[in-house]
């Protein structure tokens, strides 16, 4: 049933083989075919764009109120590719391993391996765009380390990358705008997808400014909407970022895989108080120069510089010396949690670790330090009003990235004929945890070099369907939908706003479906869901009317799809008895508390099939198949 | 620390608008303005009433989404900061606290303090990008840049289209924003063959949008989140004048 539709041949001539012998449209045809975008951050903005290019009719709809919003921009560290500039013996074949092994042999091969075979393109199409990555005197791109890997392989622009790319996607996408061959949709928010026969041929979108529904039909529509990190309230993410659309679609079929699969970033500022409304990332290129510790006594309430050398705990270092401060993402966000739980946190709530900059700024001298680093420096001071350059950062690690998501085949494509997912929003090429800087990535290749190649293979099909009539009855019906369920959250008329309910699901996620899971915890969770769910809809306060701007409407729509995706994480990560990569289950851990996998029972990816909210989905198993590297036990000490 | 509020409230671009007085108790000196306004929209739904309107989203200072005049400043007196990264440890207890919209003709009130700032996407569509389509680049290294060169190209492109440099400037001129989109391509090897086109295609855009002329009192670099340098409007200038004499 679930059919991966890898290519035959070797793994490097896998994507070769799949271009050579995939169906195209030609481009008298691909003007009578129009496609939907729904996101317009690095995958969705690059797609569109990209489409429109080979001269397909694209729709791109997204929330904010211009296509340079998404939260691709918030990315600050950087973009891998395997060029092997530094002549540090980077390949191909080298970024897969790194990013296989990092996720925990726990995605598939084929896939993994054009992340990092395309990877070198992205870099490529960037620089002709005009994206000012970082560059030595002589004139040539520099590079810096990231966590889980020995070479230089990161591309950055300052601590602005993923501004800067998403930069580039933009003034593409805002290029196809004015030729015409891009419609472009902002402050619209997709409300459902429309299937007729089967097959998706478009969307129900709200306008958000005029309330508007309206019918937009198509004949693919592509998801790029982003992750879901936001369902644990406090997160890296923008406070717009939603599942909302990643949720409709698997509400009318589409397979979500291993969503409870959930990267907790390490180097993220720890939440002061309870009127918080988001964390913020320091990126992880600080662990390039910055230390990480914790004083040895338990409850050392002493300011950071006055503990001395030999009683503090560079616990990273410590535990895992080959790769020290640099270790991947999820074993120095346990690490910390580790520290934490056992008394040894810092800062007033005792929540943090430190990130010390102190033996940088000795070595190298606080120029290089600020050339690095000034601007994140900055913002740490902002937001908390103390200076990193004089103290060392406090840090925590907070929900940041969903390597779970649609399903996709290789095609990128989801069990969902016409139906086609991108970027974080799908799962596919990070497995059980992502390397930092390969995120940036995946939603470039996806959208710049996979979609528009493997979406002609399907619309190759569909030259002969003319355009999609949106007077059909599926749409008639989605639409009646998506404004009975406005009117119902209209009516209820409750005493608790939107942000209270995300606030109380992010707190049961956050205690129950974290950074460590365990059986007991997890069937807590199923219990709790169903409550506040009821509790939802019985007193939710939606105030105003569905005419014109209503963000508390918006919030809600998106709450309640939060709410009930998270009973379809917390399914998956009960069902999983292994600990793997983010997924950690506190029964299955060694003697030393690693991650113990379990290859021989579930060495696949867990694919859920929509059964009724709040119902146990219905398990798929996609078997992973390892040609090339086999799975051995991740080892970073 | 508790404030009063004095906040802008606008049912759509053709209503009359008008000040709201709130009063807000018991607030952290950690928390970001907007969180503040997060407590007062609490607030005003406890009591019946309807939410303040106002745009943010990543809430790090990067997006460029939000953008409020704080007591007659963009985004509040606090130095080279969007309104989300303002804090409420630089205001004093018991202030009384101006919030009002971006205000230009170029920038149409949505509701309360939304503003419509599509005008800035039109501007980039006369021209902000350099023609190239994906698959055609060629290695990244043949391209050589210079260090300097290249960080100059990022000072301007480092712009986040947030408007506070319109909402600041006396004549409501977009002149910062899009020369530093003009700088950025025109400092880099890849954006010169389109360098002539480009800033008058744009420049023509941003009058028929209705911003305003510049009359360099460099208050948009005073204000503005990420310091983009006037002098990317003198680059404009030049380039534009450039431009017309070549054409000639």
């Amino acid at each position: 049933m679930l059919d991966s539709k890898i290519p035959e041949g070797p793994l490097a001539e896998k994507w070769s083989n799949y271009k050579a012998k995939t169906k195209i449209v030609n481009p008298a045809n691909k003007k009578k075919l129009d496609v939907i975008v729904v996101g317009a951050g690095l995958a969705g903005g690059s797609a569109a764009a990209t489409m429109a290019e080979l001269g397909y009719n694209v729709k791109v709809f997204y929330f904010q109120d211009t296509a340079r919003r998404s939260h691709s921009v918030a990315a600050q560290g950087g973009i891998n590719a395997a060029k092997n500039y530094q002549n540090d013996s980077d390949n191909v074949y080298r970024h897969f391993v790194d990013t296989l092994k990092g996720g925990d042999f726990r995605s598939r091969e084929a896939n993994t391996y054009r992340l990092a075979e395309i990877s070198s393109q992205v870099i490529d199409q960037a620089v002709a765009m005009g994206v000012p990555f970082a560059r030595e005197y002589g004139g040539v791109l520099t590079n810096r380390s990231f966590g889980g890997v020995q070479v230089k392989r990161t591309f950055y622009a300052r601590g602005q990358t993923g501004q800067q790319l998403l930069l580039g996607v933009y003034s593409a996408l805002m290029r196809q705008v004015s030729v015409g061959s891009v419609k472009s949709y902002a402050r619209h928010e997709m409300l459902d997808l429309v299937m007729v026969d089967g097959k998706a041929r478009g969307i129900i979108s709200r306008n958000l400014v005029t309330g508007e529904i309206e019918r937009h039909g198509a004949h693919a529509v592509v998801i790029a909407s982003g992750g879901y990190g936001k369902i644990y309230y406090l997160s890296t993410l923008a406070i717009g970022s939603n599942a909302s659309a990643q949720w409709k679609v698997h509400k009318k079929g589409a397979y979500m895989a291993s969503p409870s699969w959930v990267q907790f970033h390490p180097t993220s500022l720890p939440q002061a108080g309870d009127h918080q409304s988001k964390l913020t990332l320091m990126s992880e290129a600080l662990r390039n120069d910055g230390r990480i510790w914790v004083p040895k006594k338990a409850g050392d309430d002493r300011p950071a510089n006055d503990i001395p050398e030999d009683e503090r705990d560079y616990y990273l270092e410590r535990k895992y010396p080959s790769f020290g401060n640099l270790a991947p993402r999820d074993i120095s966000s346990r690490s910390a949690k580790e520290q934490i739980d056992s008394g040894h946190g810092v800062g007033p709530n005792k929540n943090a670790v430190n990130l010390d900059f102190r033996d940088a700024i000795e070595k190298l001298g606080k120029d290089v330090i600020a050339e690095r680093y000034g601007n994140l420096f900055r913002m740490y001071e902002k937001i908390t009003g103390l200076n990193p350059y004089n103290e060392p950062m406090r840090i925590s690690p907070s929900a940041h990235f969903t390597m779970g998501g649609l399903w996709v085949d290789y095609e990128l494509q989801t069990n969902i004929p016409g139906l086609f997912a991108g970027g974080e929003a799908n799962f596919s090429d990070h497995g059980a945890n992502r390397l930092g800087a390969n995120s940036l990535l995946q939603a470039c290749v996806d959208g710049y070099f996979i979609l528009p190649v493997t979406i002609g293979n399907y619309l190759s099909g569909e030259i002969h369907s003319g355009k999609v009539d949106t007077n059909n009855p599926a749409f008639e019906k989605a639409e009646a939908e998506v404004k009975a369920r406005i009117e119902k959250l209209l009516s209820i008329k409750g005493n608790t706003s939107a942000e209270h309910f995300h606030k109380r699901l992010g707190k049961l996620m956050w205690d129950n479906v974290g950074l460590e899971r365990s059986q007991e915890t997890l069937e807590k969770a199923i219990r709790e869901l169903k409550l506040l769910r009821a509790d939802f809809w019985n007193n939710i306060n939606v105030p105003g009317t569905d005419k014109g701007i209503n963000s508390e409407l918006e919030k809600a729509e998106r709450v309640a799809d939060y709410i009930e995706l998270a009973s379809v994480m917390t399914y998956d990560a009960l069902k999983r008895n292994e600990s793997c990569g983010a997924h950690f289950r506190s029964e299955y851990q060694t003697e030393d508390g690693e991650a113990m996998r379990n290859d021989e029972e579930y060495q696949y990816v867990s694919v859920w099939e929509f059964e009724g909210v709040g119902i146990e989905p219905k398990l798929h198993k996609e078997k992973l198949e390892f040609e090339v590297l086999k799975p051995t036990i991740r080892s970073y000490k | 620390m508790n404030i009063r509020l004095k906040v802008w409230r606008q049912e759509n671009s053709e209503a009359k608008g008008y000040f709201e007085d709130h009063k807000l108790k018991d607030l952290s000196k950690d928390m970001s303005f907007l969180e503040m306004m997060d407590v007062l929209n609490e607030q005003i739904l406890q009591e019946g009433g309807i939410p303040v309107e106002f745009d943010s989203d990543c809430r790090e200072g990067i997006c460029g989404q939000c953008g409020a005049m704080i007591n007659g400043r963009a985004n509040g007196h606090h130095e080279e900061t969007t309104t989300c990264q303002m804090h409420m440890r630089h205001f004093r207890d018991g202030e009384t606290v101006t919030v009002e919209p971006f205000r230009a003709k170029g920038f149409p009130v949505l509701k309360d303090l939304k503003i419509d700032r599509s005008g800035f996407d039109r501007i980039i569509q006369a021209g902000g990008y350099i023609s190239t389509h994906a698959g055609a680049a060629p290695d990244a290294n043949a391209i050589l840049i210079g260090k300097d060169q290249v960080e100059s190209a990022f000072d301007s492109a480092a712009c986040i289209g947030c408007g506070t440099c319109v909402a600041t400037c006396k004549n409501s001129s977009a002149a910062l924003f899009t020369s530093a989109k003009i700088s950025h391509m025109v400092k880099l090897p890849q954006g010169k063959f389109e360098a002539r086109e480009r800033v008058v295609a744009m420049v023509n855009q941003m009058d028929a949008e209705g911003f305003g002329s510049c009359t360099n009192t460099e208050a948009c670099e005073a204000e503005c989140p990420q310091g983009v340098s006037v002098f990317n409007i003198a680059r404009m200038n030049f380039e534009y004048n450039k431009a017309l004499l070549l054409k000639n």
